[in-house]
């Protein structure tokens, strides 16, 4: 089962509430996302650790074979 | 959670080698886009790395997402220490970060070539 646009947000949301999030279906097959998370939270943390939390948010909606978040390309940062 | 084995056998891998790429597929037969990327920038920038087949391997392929607490492959290891998937990876090759990285970590790799990947992404 795909994800919608918005779940994903939805879900990013819950941990980032305050956070700017762009989501964007990169290949037009709701199958594809990219999200940018630009977050205060993230100030002193390195990429890794940025979305390591970003990850954490989506639940395990990203694990394995029947993950139905199959291809997420991250972006994150703290605002400029 | 995997077994004892595959977590010794991963910390073995990326103690024993400088550069190890966990990839689905090999780094000259890729099995996926995001592998494939990674797997070519190394290639490209002359980076001599060990590449992990994860799909040669189901305890490797959990044991490498419990081992980072990352949930996605590829999984880049520069001296022993996680460095990030395919969207870091392109983040700071294309911002110079992984020169910089592999500078200080003492790795081995073609300058020119990474301006090239810069410059063609420019």
């Amino acid at each position: 089962m795909a994800m919608e646009g918005r779940d994903i947000e939805n879900l990013i949301r819950e941990s980032f509430p305050n956070a700017r999030i762009t989501i964007t279906d990169l290949a037009g097959d709701g199958n594809h996302w990219a999200a940018e998370v630009i977050d205060e939270s993230f100030r002193g943390m390195n990429r890794v650790q940025q979305q390591r939390a970003v990850y954490a948010s989506l639940k395990g909606k990203m694990d394995g074979a029947h993950g139905e978040l199959h291809a997420l390309a991250l972006t994150t940062k703290a605002p400029d | 959670m995997t077994t004892t084995t595959a977590q010794d056998q991963i910390r073995d891998t990326i103690s024993k080698n400088d550069v190890v790429l966990f990839m689905k597929g090999t780094k000259t037969m890729p099995q996926c886009g995001f592998s494939s990327r990674v797997a070519g920038v190394l290639n490209y920038m002359g980076v001599d790395f060990v590449d992990v087949n994860v799909l040669a391997d189901a305890d490797i392929r959990q044991g490498i997402k419990d081992f980072s607490d990352w949930p996605t492959i590829p999984q880049l290891y520069v001296k022993g220490e996680f460095v990030g998937g395919c969207d870091i990876v392109t983040e700071m090759t294309l911002s110079g970060e992984l020169d910089q990285l592999f500078e200080a970590k003492g790795v081995t790799f073609d300058k020119d070539a990474a301006e090239k990947i810069r410059a063609a992404n420019a």
